[in-house]
């Protein structure tokens, strides 16, 4: 297929967008100004002070000579490259591939998208009506190359489509500037009355590399398409990417779940025929005023169940705000990974935790709650009691060694032991009484002491002796004393855990 | 069957239950951790799966006792395969203890949360989880809008759902099929061997829907409910020291 590039070009882009943003500026010769080495300079004129005679680079005092009463203001850095930035993106609504072309300018990859607008001249007509609409005042092209797109935004006065194979007869008669070259080169060529890029064609090629170098023929040969030149998109294709565009723009919140129903249907579609789920998915609207809205989910485990994927996005569709209306709806699944559907049909309804429907509710409560609330434990060989379980890493894990049960463990066990106050005999006897929450507990029986050590590799401290003990009314307690007995040392005891 | 009075009552009572929520499912699932005389209390004698069960426990020692009694219940249920969910919003249960009961704790998936609130809601959520055989949810007060939202979600799933309210100030309210609250009971070990014994609960069901409440005195034995028969006079004072 025949390649088709728009290059888009930005008359003039800063001073278009203060005037958006204070319409009284709309009929008043203003320029934008900024500090170079100590003085300041005119970084951008609007049409009227153009019109005048006033260009960037000139001093403002000079400008201020022309014009008394111009309007200055102070630019922003970056301010064009920001919008560039913006508009390059927000040019994901007439086609996937858009790149910043600066100082000014935007390319187009449009292979394939202009028929949809009905044609390449209702396309380009679209595109400058919308910026127009904006308060943009830009040119565009389209053409075979990059370059000759390049030429014609800049040089045709016109928003012009160069039909296919005809881009050489349209440069014949432009400047040398058209080649996209330093102004200094093209100073260069215009006195030595090379006024035409059409006067350089008929020139010797190693005569011309001798004078200008290489660079003048490489643009030569990008602007003809002998060389094949390549732009690198803003937004990366993602393999897993729908995109919906709407004919109105939608407002309403059931519009939207129609639109991401009917996005998920094709993807998982996709996803099924290709044996693969996904793993996280990803909803961006780009609405009307330029701004993008997005919600994301994810998965426990490879999903591409429809049904399920939109309940998991149901409760953040309303945090959705389509202020004006969102025009396109785009549906992404950056992580995806393999399904094998004979699995499923063999785990379905046999109520364990590969169970699918379980996944899909660890999802619901993920997506709700946050994945930090969900917890299951593996064992793990430590003895020291909060170090004998450890997180799982996934839902599927399987334990690696078995849960041990030679000790007796309580049920429930306190995240930080409580200090008690005990009378025990020394020593080693469990105690006979303690005191628990200004609660008396006399002790009736008791088993121990279990000492269990310090892992010293991992922590300092002092071992701990742990006995069982049950009052007088069967309630039975893990109790522990920290250390051994030794001269002026004050012994403390704990509370750690409750047996069933 | 002679068509006396009290037949006709049985079987009247026995064709409400259907319509009273309690579905036909249980058949052939019956559950049976050793009940005993307990089994004699529940609707048709069987203990009601499919249905979310209240369990008072005031303090910490209470919340011991029924979770222990919960997870002898839960082991039977998920019987070494299955998966049940705890949610909590201040969970102190230790897994590795669990295995006690007959459960591999790695079966056990736990929500810890924050607000009571996202406990009740992540409840309803789970119990519309076919897949899971149980789900324990740890709550302090419950709205009676909230038990039966609760109580329809598994008429439809057929989950078992416990839940253990920690000093609740409000108990009245309840649309669960049953209440129950567990004690500790001292335990008895065989006359001088040192240590503990078995954990001994006392078992009080308060309220059961369509069934006969009770109090009973059960031991967790060799993986099963027994029934204490002749519970014998604990003799205070009596302290045993081992070392």
């Amino acid at each position: 297929m025949q390649k088709r590039f728009v290059a888009i070009c930005f008359r003039h882009l800063t001073t278009d967008w203060f005037t958006r943003r204070r319409p009284a500026l709309r009929h008043l010769p203003f320029i934008l100004s900024a500090p170079v080495h100590g003085r300041m300079l005119v970084t951008a004129a609007n049409a009227l002070a153009q019109a005048e005679g006033i260009a960037p680079g000139m001093p403002v005092a000079d400008a201020r000579a022309i014009l008394p009463g111009l309007e200055v203001l102070d630019d922003q850095a970056g301010l064009s490259a920001r919008l560039l930035k913006n508009f390059a993106r927000w040019f994901i609504r007439y086609t996937p591939i858009a790149t910043m072309d600066p100082p000014d300018g935007i390319l187009l990859d449009s292979t394939g998208c202009a028929h949809l607008w009905g044609g390449d001249k209702a396309y380009i007509t679209v595109i400058i009506k919308r910026l127009g609409a904006f308060g943009y005042d830009a040119g565009a092209a389209m053409a075979d190359t990059i370059g000759a797109a390049w030429a014609m935004a800049r040089f045709a006065g016109e928003p012009s489509v160069i039909e296919s194979g005809k881009h050489l007869q349209a440069l014949l008669a432009l400047p040398p500037e058209a080649l996209r070259i330093e102004t200094g080169m093209a100073e260069q060529l215009q006195k030595l009355g090379l006024r035409r890029t059409g006067d350089l064609m008929g020139i010797h090629r190693p005569a011309l590399r001798r004078r200008f170098g290489q660079q003048l023929l490489q643009r030569l040969d990008q602007a003809l398409g002998r060389e094949e030149e390549l732009i690198v998109p803003v937004q990366q294709a993602a393999t897993y990417r729908e995109r919906l565009p709407c004919l109105e723009p939608i407002v309403t919140a059931t519009g939207i779940e129609i639109a991401l129903q009917r996005l998920l249907e094709t993807l998982c579609g996709r996803l099924q025929q290709e044996q693969k789920g996904l793993r996280s998915a990803l909803f961006t609207c780009y609405r009307v005023d330029g701004k993008t809205v997005e919600t994301g989910i994810g998965t426990n485990r490879p999903s591409h169940r429809t049904a399920h994927l939109f309940k998991l996005f149901e409760p953040k569709l309303s945090a959705i705000e389509p202020a004006l209306g969102v025009e396109l709806f785009e549906l992404e699944a950056p992580v995806v990974e393999g399904l094998s559907p004979l699995q499923e049909k063999l785990w379905e309804g046999s109520g364990g935790m590969e169970d699918n429907r379980l996944a899909e509710l660890m999802d619901r409560l993920t997506c709700r709650l946050g994945a930090h609330t969900i917890h299951r434990y593996m064992p793990c060989e430590h003895h020291w009691p909060e170090r004998s379980f450890r997180l799982a890493t996934s839902l599927c894990e399987k334990p690696l060694g078995p849960w041990r049960t030679d000790r007796p463990r309580p049920l429930r066990l306190l995240s930080k032991p409580e200090l008690i106050e005990v009378a025990a005999p020394v020593p080693d006897y469990p105690p006979m009484l303690f005191r628990y929450k200004g609660r008396l507990h006399q002790i009736n029986k008791a088993d121990g002491p279990e000492r269990i050590e310090r892992e010293w590799w991992l922590e300092e401290g002092e071992y701990r002796d742990y006995y069982q003990v049950e009052d007088v009314e069967g309630q039975r307690y893990w109790v522990f004393r920290a250390g051994d007995y030794a001269e002026k040392k004050s012994i403390q005891w704990f509370l750690c855990g409750f047996f069933a | 069957m002679p068509d006396t009075k009290a037949n006709i009552i049985a079987r009247l009572q026995k064709d409400i239950l259907p319509l009273q929520g309690y579905k036909s499912l249980t058949a052939g699932r019956e559950v049976d951790p050793g009940w005993g005389r307990i089994g004699d209390a529940f609707p048709n004698g069987i203990f009601p799966l499919g249905a979310v069960h209240e369990f008072l426990c005031p303090g910490p020692e209470e919340g011991a006792a029924a979770g222990g009694f919960i997870a002898g219940l839960l082991g039977a249920l998920m019987q070494s395969r299955g998966a049940a969910v705890w949610i909590s919003s201040s969970r102190t249960l230790f897994p590795p203890a669990l295995k006690g009961f007959g459960i591999e704790p790695d079966r056990i998936v736990f929500v810890d949360l924050q607000k009571e609130r996202d406990v009740i809601w992540a409840m309803e959520e789970a119990l519309k989880c076919g897949a899971l055989a149980a789900v324990v949810g740890e709550l302090q007060e419950i709205s009676f809008t909230a038990c039966r939202r609760l109580q329809l979600a598994v008429e439809q799933s057929g989950v078992t759902g416990f839940i253990l309210r920690r000093n609740s100030r409000n108990t009245n309210i309840s649309a669960f099929v049953s209440r129950w609250k567990i004690t500790a009971l001292p335990g008895e070990t065989e006359e001088g061997l040192p240590g503990i014994g078995f954990p001994r609960w006392k078992v009080e069901l308060l309220k059961v829907r369509n069934g006969r409440p009770g109090t009973w005195e059960i031991e967790w034995t060799a993986g099963k409910f027994r029934h204490i028969s002749n519970l014998t006079a604990i003799l205070p004072g009596r302290q045993k020291k081992t070392g």
